[in-house]
């Protein structure tokens, strides 16, 4: 794969981490489990997987986009 | 026996007095680091940067605006906090926050101002993007002691009138910063935090099982505030939620006390570890503080006026030294954080406009006299300006927010593409403040069917319209402009090493 396709897949991965932080397909829904609404756990839950993906991003992708344009 | 009263005031009293002590000592023993960051060498290390950025949640807006917020209005607030600073911000922390880390590396800046100002060839543009960081942190000092004095009519049910805690957070502030040394002790900031996040979940604890467990509180949410456990709804329309979530994060990254940590971090590590950590540390913090504030709704806590729902809710299901413990927590934090936001006001003062336009050969001590007295000036003016309490927390925070956010796509912009001109880089930083001002001050005036200077255009907040506006003039004038002889195109992307 070349560089600019690893770019743009990152792009668009850091684009539906924002996206998908607020479950807008959940929108009007009132439905609660363990004292919590469904909504709230989601958003629980896709806060963990977003710290997971920006981890490996430090791992995998780091500095691009930023430093290596030059070299 | 003590009355109630006295107990309360002798918590907040005791704790702000040893919070002022601890950072104090904190600042004897860690006096050649703190040099190091005044004299801005790069030392800032992975726990302190991490926490120090950490620290700047730790502010009224979090504690007393949030759950305020979510009382009226319902939880979704914990969504827009999450999404803006959890992961927007997280992005530009690397987008802006590392580039910048890079760039001042390789050139030795210290703020905002110098590193453009140099960029661009100008003193003027260094002295505009101070001026106008002052101007913008000027209403977020006020929120803070805005937050302490509603906090502490909560807390006492009114019996400490608004102004004289308002007042006390002042005396507070000045008298850290002058007495602790005007190097922000970053640490006691780390402190602060996690007991503050320590115990905002032993208060979610305790009202959850002296009101019957998290079960019984959704059932009184469901049937007082049966719109508050669905998505959207009443004040949350998506476009709020994006508005508000996008503004805030932009303007983070532009807030004096975070952009210059950008350029003292040690390494780069220390920006990897702090990104990946962001979104659950976020999460953290948010979650039980303005869930609380939902619960008081559903438990029908009345809130008197002017007062602040966190302290009313932890008086009635938590006991008196409790509540009192949380609200001196949280106001001993808002204090350190304060103690950073006016350090970085102040090294913008004197090095972008003190040092350049009044006095280039200042002396050291002079300069730290003069910031300190500017401080003591800064935060007298901000508590005056706090009596008049011109809108809720939320309200003013996100003024100021939005003030900032106006900068943050010129400057990214200039960050990135090297064809940006100085009249390019002039015009969409005027042009978007201008626009932004005028919303703020002027009011709204119906024009035919088309209303101007609203709160929002197409049911968008004007802040957004603001930011689109200042990247289509950096964008559009250095298209058409070319760049003036004095300029360093090549400042922001030639000789950038991570290592």
């Amino acid at each position: 794969m070349t560089s600019t396709r690893i770019d743009y897949r990152w792009i668009a991965t850091f684009a539906i981490l924002v996206t998908f932080a607020v479950p807008w397909f959940l929108w009007g829904d009132s439905r609660v489990f363990a004292g919590l609404p469904l909504w709230l756990w989601w958003h629980v839950g896709w806060m963990i997987l977003t710290a997971i993906v920006f981890h490996l991003f430090t791992r995998e992708a780091w500095d691009r986009g930023i430093v290596g344009e030059a070299r | 026996m003590v009355s109630e009263l006295q107990l309360q005031l002798g918590v907040v009293g005791a704790y702000l007095v040893v919070a002022l002590a601890v950072g104090l000592l904190a600042y004897r023993l860690t006096s050649s680091d703190a040099e190091d960051y005044y004299l801005a060498g790069r030392s800032i290390g992975t726990v302190v940067l991490l926490f120090t950025t950490f620290a700047t949640l730790l502010s009224a807006f979090t504690f007393f605006g949030g759950p305020d917020l979510a009382y009226r209005a319902g939880p979704e607030w914990i969504l827009v906090m999450g999404v803006m600073d959890g992961v927007l911000f997280a992005i530009l922390w690397y987008v802006v926050g590392y580039k910048q880390w890079l760039v001042g590396k390789a050139h030795g800046y210290v703020t905002l101002g110098e590193m453009l100002g140099d960029r661009f060839g100008s003193k003027r543009l260094r002295a505009l993007v101070a001026g106008i960081s002052l101007f913008w942190l000027f209403p977020y000092v006020m929120l803070q002691q805005m937050g302490a004095g509603e906090a502490l009519v909560g807390l006492t049910n009114g019996l400490v009138p608004y102004w004289a805690g308002a007042a006390g957070i002042t005396v507070f502030m000045i008298a850290y910063v002058v007495i602790a040394g005007l190097r922000g002790v970053a640490w006691t900031d780390t402190l602060q935090g996690l007991f503050m996040l320590g115990v905002v979940w032993l208060a979610v604890g305790w009202v959850a099982s002296a009101a019957g467990g998290p079960a019984a509180l959704s059932n009184a949410l469901a049937t007082n505030k049966p719109e508050f456990l669905s998505l959207g709804g009443g004040l949350y329309s998506p476009q709020f939620i994006i508005s508000s979530a996008v503004t805030i994060a932009f303007g983070v990254a532009m807030f004096p006390q975070i952009n210059q940590r950008f350029f003292v971090a040690k390494s780069g590590t220390v920006l990897k570890r702090s990104f990946a950590l962001w979104p659950v540390l976020v999460v953290l913090l948010f979650l039980p503080a303005f869930i609380l504030g939902t619960w008081a709704a559903g438990l029908g806590v009345a809130v008197p006026d002017g007062a602040n729902v966190l302290p009313v809710l932890l008086n009635e299901y938590t006991p008196v030294w409790f509540a009192a413990l949380v609200v001196a927590g949280a106001m001993a934090a808002m204090m350190s954080s304060s103690d950073s936001m006016l350090l970085s006001g102040s090294s913008y003062f004197t090095r972008d406009l003190y040092r350049p336009f009044v006095n280039p050969s200042a002396s050291d001590a002079r300069e730290a006299w003069l910031a300190r007295i500017g401080v003591a000036l800064f935060a007298t003016l901000t508590f005056v300006a706090s009596l008049f309490r011109p809108g809720t927390l939320i309200e003013v925070g996100d003024t100021a927010f939005g003030g900032f956010a106006q900068m943050a796509l010129p400057v990214i912009v200039a960050l990135y593409w090297t064809k940006t001109t100085r009249s390019g880089i002039f015009a969409g930083i005027l042009g978007g403040q201008a626009f932004y001002l005028a919303h703020v001050f002027i009011p709204a005036v119906e024009i035919g069917t088309m209303t101007l200077f609203g709160a929002t255009y197409l049911t968008w907040d004007y802040a957004l319209w603001g930011m689109a506006l200042s990247a289509v003039l950096t964008v559009g004038v250095s298209a058409t402009t070319v760049a003036a002889p004095e300029e360093n195109q090549s400042r922001f992307s030639e000789g950038l090493r991570a290592d």
